[in-house]
């Protein structure tokens, strides 16, 4: 009897912990590689992506925010009206929102925090986002009234950036060390050059995350990237620097490997203020001569996808124009000899810190330009040196970069951008956009303005970046995509 | 031994000095706009003026470098440009890894060299010493990186006895901080203890044919009398140089190793300054190692003194 007892509670217990085992084991701390550390931590105050993909949706709201398919959505304010003028943009914020070190957020805190953005000493690296903005009041304390001085469709878009986030006035002067936002993680330590750390924020206004501990650690070597995620060191790598080591992450069954798409528009620019690239001919000689393909299988190991023009392909007003700049050598030795360089000519290629795209694809690209006769001096630059010379003094012939903003086909309008193109007929379709907010009408513009920078060759189209991560198995929740660079952590959660 | 202790003190000073004004006018010639790098592509005119008012970048060169000047003196090294912290506390962290990583390398070297320097001559021309030969010319041949990932794939990623690298900081106990710093020292300490070990044999070997290790060999000291009482301490000199070479070597010369097992260590700091444009972490560090090997080769200077007594009497 009393063995039988024994044996009935043993086995029941037997039962319960081999039942609780499973929770017991559900871990709920996550590391997360990262190539790059984020200078500061203020996304207000820097333009490093870094800086958002340890903060945004995880410690700093804004008004509205990006989900993992880039449609923007309410963050702090629940909701919103919009006049039919489409000048006065009437926001209902949540009710009972605190930032982390425990003060209420209200719309003196959204006040603060667009006139801080807008303002003449303004250290925000996207100032441009808040240019329209005629003022900002708060009728009440969960009301914010923003007039802007011309109609924008981009407006609630420009409030999702990270850029855009609501801060506090009194701890604002310090975000770039010890972050205080209305995010469901909060700061804990940042050990420069090794980690940031973030503990889930028990006051949080929204759903509550799965998550107790998030854990940013840098590392930038992509072999050590790799032997961190073979030791399990670390458990999510969501932009992983080392893409040929993806098929041995990706048969080993403790992995899942993350394919997605990215905001990044990788272009090759012609500086077309400068002979010969001025000349149309030309721009489309060496848009035949590239081929596509081989410098996504060369240089990206087959993850990217192909563009004709300067927009995403996964967006739905996205037009596929590859055709006009298709591989074809011959009709571009035949556009060179129209354009009076029949032998060719030779420029210089500043190439910037990226090892794939930049530095293997510039060497892939100055083969295939040889081949039709034009002979390229590729000129390794660092990204200080790229900013101040191509970029900043547009002193360059060709250079290669990757355009990871949103919606940033509009810098084709900026008459001072490096890629020195200036055209009416866009600019006009430009403004046009600017003042349309009907869906419909906003996508009929977005694909003419594609056409026209695809017809006039402004820059060659190359590939769209993908983002290729690597996770444990047993997470779920990380985006996939990268509409925005973020990693937000709140949905993530282990299954077992 | 006072006059030769001052003489090596002025040089000393007179060094800094002069490395701290090459430091300064390398770091104004590098291109590249650290207020415009922080500011990134969308950046407007005003802002990124903003910036380099806030940084103090609009101020001439001369005032510059005084300011940088006086501030070290002080022991402030003025504030990163893009982490907004004090220099001296980046600095100071760092410190606590390059540091005790340096020295445990440098350890490590050490206890694998002499040894082997000493059988390596003492039984010369064996098999042993052909042997030892062999395998410092391989550690010396062996870029140190690829044997760091050879020690990842080996220890980390087959084994699993250590992490890939990472730092759990100090506070995460004395064997945690040490087990995190052990694949690097040996990474770093291989192909020195190589190279000493090489220089420790050759020096022995002519020490062991000197005049006076012929007379005390005469008078009836062994072989091995011979090596410990007279010759070894002989011998030690161009070993204290090497020593005091690769110690200024493991301090300022990890950057690849740190990357490799991404320790948050000085050479990382600089890697980063360098690219992020942070001038201001870039000349201070550098500084400060300039610094450490100045003060190094000092010692060793102090040493050679000790060593031998002829070197007191000032005659340099």
């Amino acid at each position: 009897m009393k063995s039988s007892k024994l044996m009935v509670a043993l086995g029941a217990g037997l039962l319960l912990a081999v039942s609780m085992s499973p929770a017991l084991a559900q871990r709920t701390d996550i590391n997360v590689g990262m190539v790059l550390e984020p200078p500061n931590l203020d996304p207000t105050g820097g333009a490093a992506a870094a800086i958002d993909e340890v903060v945004y949706a995880n410690v700093f709201e804004g008004l509205t925010r990006f989900d993992s398919s880039g449609a923007v959505i309410p963050a702090l304010a629940e909701s919103w009206d919009i006049s039919e003028d489409g000048l006065t943009y009437t926001f209902h914020l949540h009710s009972g929102v605190i930032f982390h070190d425990g003060s209420p957020m209200d719309s003196s805190d959204v006040v603060f925090s667009l006139e801080r953005a807008m303002a003449e000493d303004s250290t925000n690296a996207q100032k441009g986002l808040f240019a329209g903005i005629e003022s900002v009041e708060a009728p009440d304390a969960e009301t914010v009234v923003v007039t802007l001085s011309a109609p924008n469709g981009l407006f609630l878009f420009n409030m999702a950036w990270g850029d855009a986030v609501i801060v506090a006035p009194e701890s604002a002067e310090n975000n770039a060390t010890n972050p205080i936002g209305t995010g469901p993680f909060e700061f804990v330590e940042w050990v420069q050059g090794d980690h940031v750390e973030l503990a889930k924020f028990d006051s949080y206004w929204g759903e509550p995350v799965a998550l107790d501990q998030v854990t940013f650690k840098f590392v930038g070597d992509p072999t050590a990237a790799f032997a961190a995620m073979m030791t399990e060191d670390i458990d999510a790598f969501p932009n992983f620097p080392a893409p040929e080591t993806l098929p041995q992450l990706e048969a080993d069954p403790r992995f899942t490997v993350i394919v997605g798409s990215t905001e990044g528009e990788t272009v090759m620019s012609m500086n077309n203020g400068r002979e010969p690239f001025d000349n149309i001919l030309v721009r489309e000689a060496i848009a035949h001569a590239i081929n596509r393909q081989e410098i996504i299988d060369g240089a990206m190991f087959g993850y990217g996808t192909p563009i004709g023009t300067f927009f995403a392909p996964h967006n739905p007003a996205y037009v596929d124009l590859t055709g006009l700049s298709d591989y074809d050598p011959e009709r571009s030795k035949e556009l060179l000899a129209e354009a009076g360089y029949p032998d060719g000519f030779s420029a210089t290629f500043h190439l910037p810190p990226v090892a794939t795209y930049a530095r293997r694809g510039g060497e892939i690209i100055a083969a295939q330009l040889r081949e039709v006769g034009i002979e390229v001096e590729l000129i390794n630059v660092e990204w200080a040196q790229w900013l101040e010379g191509p970029f900043g003094a547009k002193e360059y012939d060709l250079t290669i970069v990757s355009h990871t903003e949103p919606m940033d086909i509009g810098a084709y309008a900026n008459p001072d951008y490096y890629f020195n193109y200036q055209s009416d007929e866009f600019n006009a379709v430009m403004e046009e956009l600017n003042d349309t907010t009907d869906p419909d009408a906003r996508t009929a513009l977005l694909q003419q303005a594609q056409t026209i920078i695809a017809e006039d060759y402004a820059t060659v189209f190359l590939f769209q970046l993908a983002k290729t991560g690597v996770a444990n198995a047993k997470l779920e929740g990380l985006w996939a995509n990268s509409p925005t660079q973020a990693n937000d952590m709140t949905g993530v959660h282990w299954t077992e | 031994m006072l006059i030769y202790f001052l003489q090596r003190f002025v040089s000393l000073s007179l060094s800094l000095l002069a490395a701290s004004l090459v430091i300064f006018l390398l770091i104004e010639v590098v291109p590249g706009d650290p207020a415009r790098f922080m500011m990134g592509l969308s950046a407007t005119p005003e802002a990124i003026a903003v910036i380099r008012e806030q940084l103090g970048l609009d101020l001439p060169a001369w005032q510059r470098y005084f300011t940088w000047l006086f501030g070290m003196l002080q022991g402030d090294f003025g504030i990163s440009y893009t982490y907004k912290v004090p220099v001296t506390d980046l600095i100071a962290d760092r410190v606590w890894i390059s540091l005790p990583l340096a020295i445990y390398a440098l350890v490590l070297s050490t206890a694998i060299a002499f040894p082997v320097g000493i059988i390596a001559a003492a039984r010369r021309n064996s098999p042993a010493d052909a042997g030892i030969m062999g395998l410092t010319q391989l550690g010396i041949a062996v870029p140190n990186f690829w044997f760091a990932m050879l020690l990842v794939l080996a220890f980390a990623i087959t084994l699993r006895w250590f992490s890939a690298g990472g730092f759990p900081g100090w506070d995460a106990g004395i064997f945690a901080a040490m087990k995190a710093l052990t694949l690097p020292a040996i990474a770093l300490a291989l192909p020195q203890a190589s190279i000493l070990a090489r220089v420790m044999r050759s020096s022995l070997l002519d020490t062991l044919s000197e005049d006076y290790i012929r007379t005390a060999r005469a008078k009836g000291l062994t072989r091995s009398q011979v090596l410990w009482r007279h010759a070894l301490r002989n011998a030690l000199i161009p070993v204290l140089t090497i020593i005091g070479l690769q110690f200024s070597f493991l301090l300022a010369g990890a950057i690849i190793i740190e990357n490799v097992f991404y320790l948050p260590g000085l050479g990382r700091l600089v890697f980063q300054g360098i690219t992020q444009r942070d001038l201001i972490v870039v000349k201070s560090v550098v500084m400060l190692l300039v610094f450490a090997v100045i003060v190094v080769t000092f010692i060793v200077d102090m040493a050679y003194a000790l060593a031998d007594p002829r070197l007191r009497k000032g005659r340099t």
